[in-house]
């Protein structure tokens, strides 16, 4: 990475206290560059502001791609390319394409959205992970503050999170 | 902040920190194999082994070394088909719609639950396509591929058909839903490898995974949407199983009533599976804490709930037969309870309708032999289930001339034998080298539904 920034890492044992802890700091006039957990800590992206995902939407429209494809499909091969009368059925028996309608649809909507969720959060199989510290993956919750982007000095910021309940306060350059 | 009752029961007992959870389920993984683990591995694949001499022999010669017959078409190959479909529910309904529902107790099984789940479709899909007969055709039959042999497409009027887009579906979100949970653990796993190689495989498989708190945002309404999307899905699959059946015209078989009793059984003998193998993994792995007396009860107390909707639905069939009217479909059912294979019938009637009742009494739903012991009977009375639908629908054809018995061949058996090894290959290897309890949630709930630490 030819870009590095210096940061400064609010290291939180609880998950309570760094709910607490984040309010706090946005409060103090510090901009938060991200904050790291073990596991899903709720209500995490009202404190930080963060909005609603908008992956429904992307799940909804790759369903809707998936039953386009699959009436297409079905109508295609049944009625219009190779029309065949199967078990006294019509040519266009509607009723017999809702099982596959259905199946396709939450095909692509599954597919689309765990898709698009890889790309936008940057998960790849050769993906390395930018890890503030090891811990993170354990049992630590790490506020990361990028001095770059921040006002404050940094003894400032480093008191506003000790204030805050933070266990250690550690710099780290990435 | 998750806000609990303080009358309920801990989830987590014995007092847990969250780093207490990575290093029991971890420790797991970076262990060197234990004696138990490589005889258990073992004893699988000699299993399967033998199972796919079977197999080899199959193909090579051909379905005729199955047991079937002009009258009994199917018999045990779809009969092992529906069972192995069936125990492959649990999983998604225990991440799913307990997800939907917000039950907690999900946590802790659900990322065993799930491995079953995709080990159990696999030896499944096994079955229809070595009926097949000469699987490596199966593409022209089964997708919908213009056909170098003539000019048809695939019919899809036909369940048959449904069925290859529902497994697969199924399938496909399944592997999806359970790969999802299981990259933040890989990743706990990659960040405390201590050699090369688990540090580069974890890494690879971890997909890059850093914690941060927008990516668990997006993580979490993922969740929720495959949740809502599998839901459905996990109920379609075995309705449309059930439409194999349910759409012919053979009495016994032409019952409106089979896709919500498919569904029911299926989640029946899947949780069924599922107590089986975490009785063994618990104990083995020491889980106690993570897989309470809580959590074997609450299950116990779904198997008595499908149980008798199960029980209710054989009954229904019966009533039905007779109030329809048609003496076809009454002599299916009357030559089911009385016939040549009444032995089944009382069978099935035993270990599906009345084992699971014991569960009503909070001694026996409590007490793990005993719910080790009925999980194994509720397998085998639904397996006798699928297999008197089948079969004694079958071998009473519309002409008596042709009334016929089904005996199974050594391939048969050993076809079914291969299946086990599959799927005990599978998961022995899964509880060796991936987390087998979901870390990142059970962390998540450690600190509100956890027990306090002892003074």
């Amino acid at each position: 990475m030819a870009h590095t920034s210096n940061y400064i890492l609010g290291v939180y044992d609880d998950e309570d206290v760094l709910l607490k802890a984040i309010k706090n700091v946005r409060e103090g006039g510090v901009k938060i560059h991200e904050v790291y957990s073990p596991f899903p800590v709720h209500g995490i992206d009202d404190v930080l502001g963060y909005k609603r995902s908008r992956l429904t939407i992307v799940a909804f429209l790759f369903g809707l791609l998936g039953t386009s494809l699959a009436l297409t499909m079905q109508f295609g091969m049944m009625t219009i390319d190779w029309p065949m009368i199967i078990g006294g059925k019509d040519y266009a028996p509607v009723p017999s394409f809702i099982p596959v309608t259905f199946e396709l649809t939450v095909l692509l909507a599954s597919f689309g959205m765990v898709g698009t969720f890889m790309i936008i959060s940057n998960l790849k199989p050769w993906g390395k992970a930018k890890l503030f510290d090891k811990r993170i993956t354990d049992d630590k919750h790490i506020m990361a503050i990028d001095l770059g982007n921040n006002q404050l000095e940094e003894s400032a910021i480093d008191k506003l999170l000790k204030d805050s309940g933070a266990s250690e306060v550690n710099k780290k350059t990435l | 902040m998750i806000a609990e009752s303080a009358i309920r029961e801990p989830l987590v007992t014995g007092g847990k920190t969250v780093h207490d959870v990575t290093e029991d389920i971890s420790g797991r993984v970076e262990q060197k194999p234990t004696k138990t683990w490589m005889l258990a591995m073992a004893v699988s694949l000699a299993t399967l082994a033998v199972g796919g001499y079977a197999v080899m022999r199959l193909v090579w010669d051909g379905i005729g070394m199955w047991g079937l017959n002009k009258t009994v078409g199917w018999a045990w190959d779809i009969t092992n088909f529906v069972w192995w479909v069936g125990i492959g529910h649990a999983g998604t309904l225990i991440s799913a719609i307990l997800l939907l529902f917000r039950q907690r107790w999900r946590m802790s099984i659900n990322r065993a639950a799930e491995a079953m789940t995709i080990f159990a479709v696999i030896c499944a899909a096994m079955f229809p396509v070595l009926h097949m007969g000469r699987p490596w055709l199966g593409f022209y039959w089964a997708l919908p591929l213009p056909n170098t042999f003539g000019s048809l497409w695939v019919n899809f009027n036909s369940p048959l058909l449904w069925d290859v887009f529902a497994i697969s579906t199924y399938f496909s979100v399944s592997l999806v839903f359970w790969y999802i949970g299981l990259i933040p653990d890989f990743a706990t796993i990659r960040d405390r490898a201590t050699n090369k190689i688990s540090a580069a495989v974890y890494g690879a498989l971890s997909f890059g995974w850093d914690g941060a708190a927008k990516t668990w945002s997006r993580y979490e309404t993922v969740a929720l949407i495959l949740a809502g999307l599998a839901t459905p899905l996990v109920l379609s699959v075995h309705t449309i199983v059930s439409f194999d059946f349910a759409t012919s015209v053979i009495p016994g078989w032409h019952t409106t009533i089979f896709p919500p009793y498919f569904v029911a059984g299926a989640i029946f003998s899947g949780f069924a599976m599922v107590l089986t193998l975490l009785i063994i993994t618990r104990r083995v792995y020491k889980l106690e804490d993570y897989i309470t007396l809580q959590h074997i009860e609450l299950m116990n107390i779904v198997i008595i709930i499908t149980g008798s909707i199960v029980g209710i639905a054989y009954i229904t069939e019966f009533f039905i037969a007779w109030y329809s009217g048609v003496e076809a479909e009454q002599y299916a059912f009357i030559n089911r309870a009385t016939g040549p294979y009444a032995w089944a019938y009382w069978s099935m009637m035993t270990c599906n309708v009345i084992s699971p009742q014991l569960f009503w009494r909070k001694k026996i739903r409590t007490n793990i032999a005993a719910t080790f012991v009925i999980s194994i009977i509720v397998n085998i009375g639904m397996w006798f289930e699928r297999f008197v639908i089948i079969v004694t629908s079958l071998h009473r054809d519309f002409l008596p001339s042709s009334w016929a018995m089904f005996y199974p061949k050594w391939a048969d058996v050993g076809v079914y034998i291969f299946t086990f090894g599959l799927f005990f290959t599978l998961f022995f290897a899964f509880a060796k080298f991936f987390p087998v309890i979901n870390m990142a949630e059970v962390k998540s709930i450690v600190k509100a539904t956890g027990e306090k630490k002892q003074a």
